[in-house]
């Protein structure tokens, strides 16, 4: 597409990157397809083509963010269905990305989605601001209903909706090496909501690598990795973020050697593989940068290169729920499923495997209601391969599946652990 | 932008009114239903054809046919242009609206309304995509032939205002051949069914007439269209030779030997690099054309069919011949193919040209496409239908650069006019729109026009429908409005 930048609109790197971006594309339309708040609202402005020409034209102008475009770039749950449509290969995260630090910087919010949003960047990246949080929401659980009433104050309510009941809680780490030639040296990401959502899942990777002979390095000092707050356009927190990560995984990479950087859900995973992108502009990280990214590889990406022996079938199917950031972020399509069938299960892809969940990360708080559409339309695809268990590699998605279903919604992990010899997944029990 | 195709002049007393139209279409329609900030108006002021670019009035979104209705007729009343939007997938500006006009887009009409397997046909409404039917009846065995690369995107209302083709159309014959019915909105407001679930209707055939008709006749809402047993088997092969003109030559005997296969298609080299880079389909790099050829059937029909193929492709000197190994293969070499346009953006910007020629010109006229096109000093990329003869020159270029931009356009014109001159006609599959309304002269004399002007005018005599497209604005009717 033909652009209208000045050389000075051009001296600033984002500018630059954002021009190159919008040069690729054609217009073509085929992403429309695919985006699912176009599916849903049937609105080009909600569709990558609508939000690309809104950013186009936000961008040349050199304008502040304004209430309609801010109202469309909002919808954008950052699925990327639309970058595995494209066939001109539109960069099309990064340039949602510099949109909405755009936003960030040029357009004030309404108070309540302010606050809502400060409370959001403040709390969910800490596990312990988180979990008391959550025991908070559970006592202001019966007040869902009532605040979702009041338009403004909706994503108040889908919180409270989200906030589980109970909080499993953590078990003693029992892993210890094994009697096992040694295959490798890893660090396990430990994440921000999932330990406190879901701490089963990291204990089910760190049993299985632990079996399989891969030794996990404890690096101390690493949090959450950037992703929540770098959707919300808060790019200096973000980069906070993947600063202090990239710090303690170098030290651990120079002194110890790390061969992979693990990461259990895979929203996360997308973020660290483009900390190289995002900290390139830092002269003092950008090479560190792109080594940590080098080394994050999603659990089922690295299993599928350990070469797991073939298990007997276990008469269970699974249906297979690939996450955005799996399928579209990272592109990693077949090795979770290539692993599941290994391990002796049935796997089964339901229709439209390609639209959102409606999670995406904040995604279910701040537009619950596109979000409650998307989460109806996913369950009902997933019910209808009358699988036995849901399987998934994301614990928003996780959460958000389970909120709509009796299936039992389970990490691949957990099933690839229960099948090498781990205990069966308390959620099937 | 370019400026070398002129819009019709904005009608003042529509813009005079701006604020009433869009106050009165918001009584009308439910608040979801209307755009009218001005910033939310200029993702809608172009379409695939992204030379062109034009801001509408305000663009309306109905769920029902009674509000597309309500619309026309209100508009029918005040003397406001209209634009129907499909997808906004058409290269050749269909959907670019105009200053005075109100856009409606069917995006939000995408329901499949009945599929009928006892009688093989499907009723959707208007803003379903073209893909989305075949998805939806494929697990019974049956699928919509026609078959437009933006299938995936492109809905069927744009389909019959085009007559959209595709690369299957060489066997089942393009979205005319397909089309049974449709309930169509006229410019006052008359809601009227043609056609039904049966393959002819009695007296004229009107569901003819409005298929191609580019959105200058009515809008149509809902269509019912013919469904297709899937053959039993399927299998694209790859033809690999060593000069455009062999590859043509190939096809046209092909043909005259009276061998329809479901598809051939045609890639030239800088095509074959291209689409080789994007879908990783296993296209053979070492050769200057390729023809993916598509045989189906029983395991004994597509044998030999394809043996009778080989044998006149060896006549050519065909250096590689390919079958597809497996499901995921084929699927992967259609992508390609299909991805073929958009894959281009990864290196350029172009324009799609569209012109179909008689097979026995197919070689010659590639020969001067390639000529013409480096005589503007730019470069081309042949990706086309190639059993039906409808070229698709990708003209590739620096839209930042507007003196490229201009020569593109140049070259373009003269490549269509060499299609006509060469027997054929401007377009394939893609529409008039604007593109290559001013060309139409070339195509027909001014009593041909006229006819079709005349036809024009029984369905919208005010000039109301899509009106800055298909006839030149030079000789229209006084109605018209002014260029």
């Amino acid at each position: 597409m033909q652009t209208n930048f000045t050389a000075e609109q051009l001296a600033d790197p984002h500018v630059a990157e954002s021009e190159a971006i919008l040069r690729r594309c054609v217009h073509c339309g085929f992403c429309t397809a695919t985006c699912p708040t176009y599916v849903t609202l049937g609105n080009e402005l909600d569709s990558p083509r609508g939000r690309i020409y809104l950013i186009k034209d936000m961008l040349e102008n050199g304008r502040a963010a304004d209430a309609e475009v801010v109202k469309h770039l909002d919808r954008c749950l950052s699925c990327l269905a639309c970058t595995t449509t494209c066939p001109s290969g539109v960069d099309y995260m990064h340039l949602i990305d510099n949109a909405r630090v755009h936003v960030e910087n040029t357009y004030r919010r309404p108070l309540v989605d302010r606050l809502i949003r400060n409370v959001l960047a403040f709390v969910l990246p800490y596990p312990s601001r988180f979990r008391a949080a959550l025991k908070l929401a559970r006592m202001g659980k019966p007040f869902g209903p009532l605040l979702g009433r009041f338009s403004p104050l909706k994503p108040l309510a889908a919180m409270l909706t989200l906030a589980p009941a109970n909080l499993p809680q953590p078990l003693p780490q029992q892993s210890r090496p094994l009697a096992v030639p040694k295959r490798g040296r890893v660090a396990i990401l430990a994440g921000c909501a999932q330990p406190v959502l879901d701490p089963r899942i990291n204990e089910a990777t760190e049993r299985l690598l632990t079996r399989l002979g891969v030794e996990i390095a404890r690096p101390k000092g690493e949090g959450c990795c950037g992703a929540l707050v770098h959707h919300m356009g808060r790019e200096e927190q973000a980069l906070d973020f993947a600063r202090r990560n990239v710090d303690v995984w170098i030290e651990e990479v120079e002194k110890r050697g790390l061969d992979a950087i693990i990461i259990t859900a895979s929203g996360c995973g997308t973020t660290i593989k483009d900390y190289g992108h995002m900290l390139r502009l830092d002269p003092a990280y950008a090479e560190k940068a792109r080594r940590v990214s080098a080394l994050a590889k999603d659990i089922t990406e690295y299993l599928a290169m350990l070469d797991l022996p073939k298990q007997e079938s276990r008469g269970l199917t699974v249906a297979y729920h690939s996450a955005c950031s799996m399928q579209h972020g990272q592109k990693i399509t077949l090795q979770p499923k290539a692993l599941l069938r290994n391990a002796g299960f049935a796997v089964r892809d339901p229709t439209e495997g390609h639209l959102c969940c409606g999670s995406a990360g904040t995604y279910n708080i701040l537009q619950p209601e596109i979000s409650a559409q998307l989460k109806a339309r996913k369950v009902k695809n997933i019910e209808a391969t009358k699988a036995d268990i849901i399987a998934t590699g994301n614990i928003g998605c996780m959460t958000q599946i389970a909120s709509g279903t009796k299936t039992p919604t389970v990490h691949t992990v957990e099933l690839l652990d229960w099948a090498y010899g781990g205990p069966k997944p308390d959620k099937l029990s | 932008m370019s400026d070398v195709i002129s819009f019709l002049q904005p009608r003042e007393k529509v813009l005079a009114r701006r604020s009433t139209i869009i106050a009165d279409l918001a009584d009308l329609l439910p608040a979801d239903c209307l755009v009218h900030e001005p910033r939310e108006l200029v993702p809608f002021e172009t379409d695939a054809f992204v030379a062109y670019r034009r801001l509408p009035l305000a663009v309306v979104l109905p769920h029902t046919t009674a509000q597309v209705a309500a619309v026309l007729k209100y508009c029918h009343r005040y003397g406001v242009p209209v634009v129907p939007r499909g997808a906004g997938t058409s290269l050749c500006g269909g959907a670019i609206p105009q200053e005075d006009a109100i856009v409606i887009g069917l995006s939000k009409m995408s329901r499949i309304l009945e599929v009928d397997f006892a009688n093989r046909t499907a009723t959707v409404q208007a803003g379903v995509t073209n893909l989305s039917i075949s998805d939806t009846v494929g697990p019974e065995g049956y699928f919509y032939a026609p078959d437009p690369s933006s299938q995936l995107a492109c809905t069927i209302g744009g389909n019959i205002a085009m007559n959209s083709g595709g690369a299957h159309c060489l066997k089942y014959g393009v979205t005319t051949n397909n089309l049974l019915g449709v309930k169509m909105v006229l410019m006052d407001g008359t809601v009227i069914d043609l056609g039904g679930k049966h393959l002819d209707s009695a007296g004229y055939d009107l569901l003819g007439l409005v298929c191609g008709s580019e959105g200058q006749l009515g809008i149509v809402t809902e269509a019912t269209v013919r469904l297709l047993a899937k053959p039993e088997g399927a299998r694209p092969v790859l033809f690999g030779f060593t000069s455009s003109e062999e590859a043509g030559a190939c096809v046209a005997d092909v043909i005259g030997a009276g061998i329809i296969p479901v598809a051939i298609e045609f890639m030239d080299k800088p095509a074959i690099e291209i689409c080789e880079a994007f879908a990783k389909a296993g296209y053979p790099l070492d050769v200057e054309a390729l023809l993916i050829v598509e045989v189906e059937g029983s395991e004994a029909e597509m044998e030999a069919m394809l043996a009778s193929i080989v044998e006149i492709a060896r006549r050519h000197g065909v250096k590689t011949v390919r079958e597809s190994q497996s499901a995921t293969e084929a699927a992967l070499i259609w992508k390609g193919r299909k991805s073929a346009f958009g894959a281009t953006g990864r290196i350029a910007d172009y324009i799609c040209m569209d012109g179909t020629v008689p097979l026995s010109q197919l070689s010659y006229v590639l020969k001067r496409t390639g000529e013409i096109v480096e005589g503007f000093g730019l470069r081309v990329a042949n990706v086309f239908h190639a059993g039906d003869g409808n070229m698709h020159p990708l003209i590739l270029f620096n839209a930042n650069d507007p003196i490229e931009a201009a020569k593109a356009e140049a070259a373009g014109n003269e490549i269509l006019k060499l299609c006509v001159d060469a027997g054929g006609c401007l377009t394939g599959e893609h529409g008039v729109g604007i593109e290559k309304r001013d060309l139409m002269l070339h195509q027909y004399t001014r009593a041909e026009l006229d006819q079709q002007i005349r036809v024009r005018e029984a369905f919208d005599g005010q000039w109301l429908l899509n009106p800055s497209k298909v006839f030149p604005l030079d000789g229209r009717p006084q109605t018209a409005g002014a260029a």
